[in-house]
């Protein structure tokens, strides 16, 4: 088994569980994505170059500090905006199309896989029923009571079969992950093994032979059932049952500003663990928001730039390597021993942003209790105004909205959020709440805070495109200490994974009668 | 020795001066009281006045400084050193009685037979 250490997956909402196809597919895309790879190499830098332009109006870019021995950082728009495309999209607009293409491709191969096997084995009981009929009735002794009675049973358990299956296996996949689903392919060749193995019984033993035991026969067909029920109740164990008890404790951590959490899982592979983990994702953890970044970029490269290194020996000498080493290392101590007073500005600064977001916050609680005593619900029975004074939610949000528009937009420049919110956004959010009989501090609710990734329009849901890096196979079992990426397109998902120890509890029993008192005794101390 | 609450306490005391003995880190001075207002006075083994929440001495050392000072069980400590022993939480009592910058106590001790 080969220990790539990028192996890169996109989802797609329809694609499922890998066929044995994957091998072959896999070569092909490793050497089609050299370029792919680059620039999975060229994220671990720093400073990347924003994604799709859904920053909007945003006019925070990232800064682009080509050389850390530049004494300025530009603030400048960088080759991605609205109207350019920059070799990343180039390549990356490439890479899409030829990777959906050949996720189609093993889409519907796993389909057609998954259809022939589930014919194969509805049909095989029937088959094994109705071939002797065909091919010797003469010789074939009549169904008897008990025969007919095993009919009726194959018939249900094939009916309860069939619905077991459409339970387990036909739901609409949620993701695309990089490699087989190792429990299904498991399933999938042990199912073929099983009813082939059935066929060639029936076929030496039965047809050869012509036996002529009818009864036998039937047996034999629901015995084979039996034994898919079985297989299929192993399928649910396997599947669904195992990674329910929780066995590792996983810490999220995300790269860009630390906003770690918790969670439970099972025991699960590592691509499925992932799965489970970006799920949690989209609920758990408050939106990515670049804009939140830039200030401490720029505190870093204060710290650079006052710093200049000169090379006063003369070049030709030493190993390039020597060179740059004691540079860096000069660079590093003057910057240790310089009287830095950032930490000074920062404390202000951030005080004055506290301040300055909670005056804002206060206008505008004010403004929108205002604005929401402008209109009421119009009873039933109220006399019948014009038909001009009558408005439906989606009105009387527009008629509220440009007392509180002001306030709003302050509010959420201050803290940086205007480019999560477009003015439709809040209109629509605006009509939702006085159509369900909201108050103006559960509509506020949204903007205040920070709010999971799935609260925002779909634009924002920084693509469904992740990338699992792993040192380990992705198929191989969560372990104790087990540590891999999720890479996404602006920041990355740090996964720690962690044994839950194992509990060891004992029992103590108190007798209700026991719990007795009595005032302290006269205490007696020696002096 | 019953006091009414509201009206002075009179009794006979009987000076008694201790001179602790040093014994390791600490000084001691041979006797174990009981009592005070944090108590329950009934428990009191040695107090005559069963409702009474003074300070009793409740056992003596053989051969220790008490038993030389002739402090005997079931007095009634009324002051130490000047300080008040007869409305005090039991540990007030044993604060008072084990200052460690004093080397001599002088207790206001009554009994039923002065």
């Amino acid at each position: 088994m080969d220990t790539e250490s990028t192996y890169s997956g996109y989802s797609h909402y329809s694609g499922r569980s890998r066929g044995s196809h994957r091998h072959g597919e896999r070569s092909r895309d490793r050497h089609k994505s050299r370029s792919k790879d680059s620039r999975s190499e060229k994220s671990v830098t720093i400073n990347t170059p924003p994604a799709e332009p859904l920053l909007g109006d945003s006019s925070v870019r990232g800064e682009q500090v080509q050389d850390d021995n530049w004494g300025e950082t530009t603030t400048a728009v960088t080759g991605t905006s609205e109207h350019s495309l920059s070799q990343e999209d180039i390549v990356r607009i490439t890479k899409d199309l030829e990777d959906s293409v050949g996720l189609d491709c093993r889409r519907y191969v796993t389909r057609t896989i998954a259809v022939i096997l589930g014919l194969l084995v509805f049909l095989t009981p029937l088959a094994f029923l109705v071939l002797p009929h065909i091919l010797w009735p003469e010789k074939l002794q009549s169904c008897g009571t008990a025969c007919e009675g095993l009919y009726i049973s194959v018939a249900f358990k094939l009916l309860i079969l069939l619905l077991a299956v459409w339970a387990l296996f036909f739901r609409p996949a949620r993701a695309g992950l990089p490699r087989v689903f190792v429990f299904r392919v498991l399933l999938a060749v042990l199912v073929f093994l099983f009813v082939v193995s059935y066929w060639l019984f029936y076929s030496v033993r039965i047809l050869d032979s012509q036996d002529d035991n009818y009864q036998g026969i039937v047996q034999y067909a629901v015995s084979l059932v039996d034994a898919l029920l079985f297989i299929h109740y192993l399928a649910v164990v396997l599947l669904e049952l195992r990674q329910l008890q929780p066995c590792f404790s996983v810490c999220v951590t995300r790269s860009s500003d630390g906003e770690t959490r918790h969670y439970n899982l099972g025991q699960l592979s590592i691509q499925r663990a992932a799965l489970a983990i970006i799920e949690h994702y989209y609920c758990d953890f408050p939106i990515h928001n670049p804009a939140l970044l830039s200030a401490s970029k720029s505190r870093a490269a204060k710290h650079l730039a006052g710093l200049k290194v000169y090379n006063v020996d003369g070049p030709g000498n030493n190993a390039a390597a020597g060179m740059a080493q004691s540079q860096s290392r000069a660079m590093i101590a003057a910057a240790a021993r310089r009287r830095d007073t950032s930490h000074n500005e920062l404390y202000y600064e951030e005080a004055e942003h506290e301040r300055r977001v909670r005056k804002r916050r206060a206008r505008l609680v004010v403004a929108v209790e205002e604005a929401f005593t402008h209109i009421k619900r119009m009873q039933e029975e109220e006399p019948k105004k014009a038909p001009g004074d009558v408005m439906d939610p989606r009105e009387a949000a527009q008629a509220i909205f440009p007392s509180m528009a002001r306030a709003l937009q302050k509010y959420l420049r201050t803290t940086k959020q205007q480019h999560c919110h477009s003015m439709e956004s809040i209109q629509q959010h605006l009509a939702f709440c006085i159509t369900n009989n909201m108050t103006p501090k559960a509509f506020l609710e949204s903007y205040l805070t920070p709010g999971p990734t799935l609260q925002y329009g779909k634009d924002h849901w920084l693509g469904r495109r992740w990338t699992l890096i792993s040192e380990a196979s992705v198929t191989n079992g969560l372990k104790d200490g087990s540590v891999f990426v999720l890479k996404c397109v602006d920041f990355s998902l740090v996964v720690t994974a962690k044994k839950i120890p194992y509990i060891q509890m004992s029992e103590e029993y108190i007798d209700p009668k026991s719990h007795k008192f009595v005032l302290r005794l006269q205490s007696e101390t020696s002096v | 020795m019953s006091f009414v609450p509201g009206k002075p306490v009179t009794a006979v005391v009987q000076i008694i001066e201790i001179q602790k003995l040093r014994q390791g880190d600490n000084l001691i001075l041979g006797f174990s009281i009981g009592g005070g207002i944090d108590q329950d006075p009934g428990q009191n083994p040695v107090s005559e006045d069963k409702s009474d929440m003074g300070i009793y001495v409740t056992r003596i050392t053989p051969g220790g400084p008490a038993e030389v000072a002739d402090l005997r069980v079931g007095d009634k400590i009324m002051q130490v050193n000047g300080w008040d022993m007869t409305v005090v939480t039991h540990d007030q009592a044993r604060k008072r009685l084990t200052k460690k910058n004093e080397k001599v106590v002088r207790l206001l001790i009554t009994r039923k037979s002065l």
